[in-house]
């Protein structure tokens, strides 16, 4: 439904948005992740038509977003960051206006406010000013204006930003539902909102494309990823440590923490270890040794890791992981 | 947000909704919004007071309208220039500058509609709210008519014209609120454009520079002038020519409107 292709965007000598490229099915939503400034708000500017892009093609359900802008902005429906609504207006009337220059008239604009309404809780403050209500409320105003035209492609600037934990959930079940249906886009510097609404994320980092993938292939990013934990009663760290490198299957061993009367390491598989194999073979080793083992565990791999990683490549992701 | 509603009532029937819609709808409909907001708020009533009691009060005051002993409504018309010098901004410098403030400028240009469908929009809206303001001032052409035997057709062409300047500035007003987010920074940009009109004709004004101007310039600084095109409304003459000069500066100044926000969002 959205294709970008080498997106552009100058703001005079700096490039906000360099070379930027992703397409986004029906069925699909994108988490746009990426340190502030990144130039998350400018490309989903341009992909809203608000800004013009410098050079690079933006297709909007077929539309080509800069020579036929009209037909494209029918089928989004935008939610900009700080979610702007006008303040002098009450909620309905606001609701009301956008559905009219939605080209909604008649039954079907009544049928869509009352529909927006319903799915952002507004019943209580309906006929209230905009300017009178708390920032959960102006937020969910702004999202049922971008969703009042049940628009096929939805874009949403940093959705569940300034809400309380509670509508945070809200939005996130909210953006997994509708995603079934719509192609969603929404950026976010929440990482774990990745996993609870994403089929799919992008890192942008300095206007660039660092990262492309399922949330579960950005963790695979990781050096944690396919790392197994232990920690074992009565052993002393660096012995822990020697008789865990020896082992064929580790290719590097780190001693996470050393507490009274027990040792916390980490093992990473050597090259062309399967799945499994190291667990086994450490449990193995336990056996052997006579352990007291307390915990061995599977790590996953921290998105938060993998992020800070691939936006900072200055320092790598080893030695952070080592500082901890 | 009730996930229960998405599933419970999906929008049936909205796909069938005509999708396409005129520009005149798409205009009406933000000059409705734009006119409503204006008497949302206590400004609409405190600007109307205003000014019909500052008209009031150059008409019998300063102008000395029963002295004259004449019905016409010279004495009326003749403040409007300088009257509408700062009322007119005080109206037109929220078009952009609010959008602008309040990040709806983003949700009003990402909607299906072009910029100019916007721009002509919010004009028209104030432009409607200071006829409404004018034509209020109903009264004096009642008085008049009590008084004496006007000529109807004479005070119809000042109405014109007062309402062709109001235009005038109010479309400059526009363009300096697309300028600024600041709307007492538009305020002061407008009102030293506008008082640039009043005076461009204005005798002091046209002898300081012809001392070392060329004739050329002097006449084009003269020409641009509002003063005499909206005395010859006064007099009851409606000019093609001075259609032409208000509908242009009008014109004019909405497209430049059109550049600024187009300029602003090319970055």
């Amino acid at each position: 439904m959205i294709k970008v292709h080498n997106l552009v965007k100058a703001f005079g000598s700096k490039l906000a948005v360099n070379d930027v490229s992703f397409t986004v099915e029906r069925g699909e939503v994108l988490g746009f992740l990426g340190p502030n400034g990144a130039g998350k708000s400018t490309t989903m500017r341009m992909v809203t038509g608000f800004i013009p892009p410098t050079s690079g093609r933006i297709s909007v359900g077929g539309f080509d977003l800069v020579n036929n802008p009209i037909p494209a902005k029918r089928l989004i429906g935008y939610l900009p960051e700080n979610a702007p609504a006008y303040t002098d207006m009450t909620v309905y009337g606001f609701l009301n206006f956008t559905a009219e220059l939605r080209g909604l008239s008649g039954e079907f604009r009544k049928k869509a406010v009352h529909r927006a309404v319903e799915m952002c809780f507004l019943d209580s403050v309906l006929y209230q000013s905009v300017d009178t209500l708390s920032k959960g409320y102006r937020h969910r105003t702004c999202f049922a204006q971008s969703i009042i035209h049940d628009p096929d492609i939805l874009i949403m600037d940093e959705p569940t930003d300034g809400l309380d934990p509670n509508q945070k959930h809200e939005v996130r079940t909210l953006i997994r539902r509708m995603g079934e249906k719509k192609a969603i886009v929404f950026s976010t510097h929440i990482l774990e909102e990745v996993d609870a609404a994403c089929t799919r994320a992008i890192v942008i980092d300095r206007g660039k494309i660092v990262a492309n993938g399922t949330p579960r292939e950005l963790r695979q990013k990781s050096d944690l990823a396919g790392a197994v934990s232990l920690r074992v009663a009565g052993v002393p760290g660096a012995v822990l440590r020697e008789r865990l490198q020896q082992l064929p299957t580790v290719k590097r061993c780190t001693i996470v923490r050393e507490e009274p009367g027990a040792a916390w390491a980490r093992a990473y598989g050597a090259k062309g270890t399967r799945d499994n194999e190291l667990n086994q073979s450490l449990y193995e080793l336990a056996v052997r040794e006579q352990w007291k083992l307390i915990e061995l565990k599977a790590e996953e791999g921290r998105l938060e890791e993998v992020f800070r990683a691939i936006t900072l490549p200055d320092t790598p992701a080893t030695s952070k992981e080592q500082a901890q | 947000m009730s996930t229960d509603a998405l599933t419970m009532n999906p929008a049936a029937g909205l796909s069938d909704a005509p999708a396409h819609t005129s520009a005149v709808r798409h205009i009406i409909t933000i000059a409705k919004r734009e006119l409503t907001s204006y008497f949302a708020s206590p400004v609409a009533y405190v600007f109307i007071v205003f000014f019909l009691l500052l008209c009031g009060f150059f008409t019998f005051m300063v102008g000395r309208f029963f002295q004259r002993g004449e019905a016409s409504l010279i004495a009326f018309f003749i403040w409007h220039p300088w009257l509408y010098l700062f009322l007119v901004p005080a109206v037109g410098m929220r078009t952009w500058s609010e959008e602008r403030r309040l990040g709806t400028i983003e949700l009003l240009l990402t909607m299906p509609i072009t910029p100019w469908q916007a721009i002509v929009g919010k004009f028209l809206a104030s432009w409607l709210f200071l006829a409404i303001a004018l034509a209020l001032t109903f009264p004096l052409v009642l008085t008049v008519g009590y008084l004496g035997s006007p000529d109807y057709g004479v005070i119809f062409c000042g109405y014109l014209g007062s309402l062709l300047m109001a235009g005038a500035y109010l479309a400059i007003s526009c363009m300096t609120s697309a300028l600024t987010r600041n709307q007492v920074i538009s305020f002061i940009l407008s009102v030293v454009t506008c008082l640039f009109l009043i005076l461009a004709g204005w005798p002091p004004v046209t002898d300081m520079l012809v001392q070392w101007a060329p004739n050329w310039l002097v006449e084009g600084v003269a020409a641009f002038s509002v003063m005499p095109h909206f005395e010859s409304f006064q007099r009851g003459v409606i000019d093609s020519r001075d259609l032409v000069y208000f509908l242009s500066v009008i014109a004019f100044s909405l497209f430049t409107t059109g550049v600024i926000i187009r300029s602003h969002r090319a970055g």
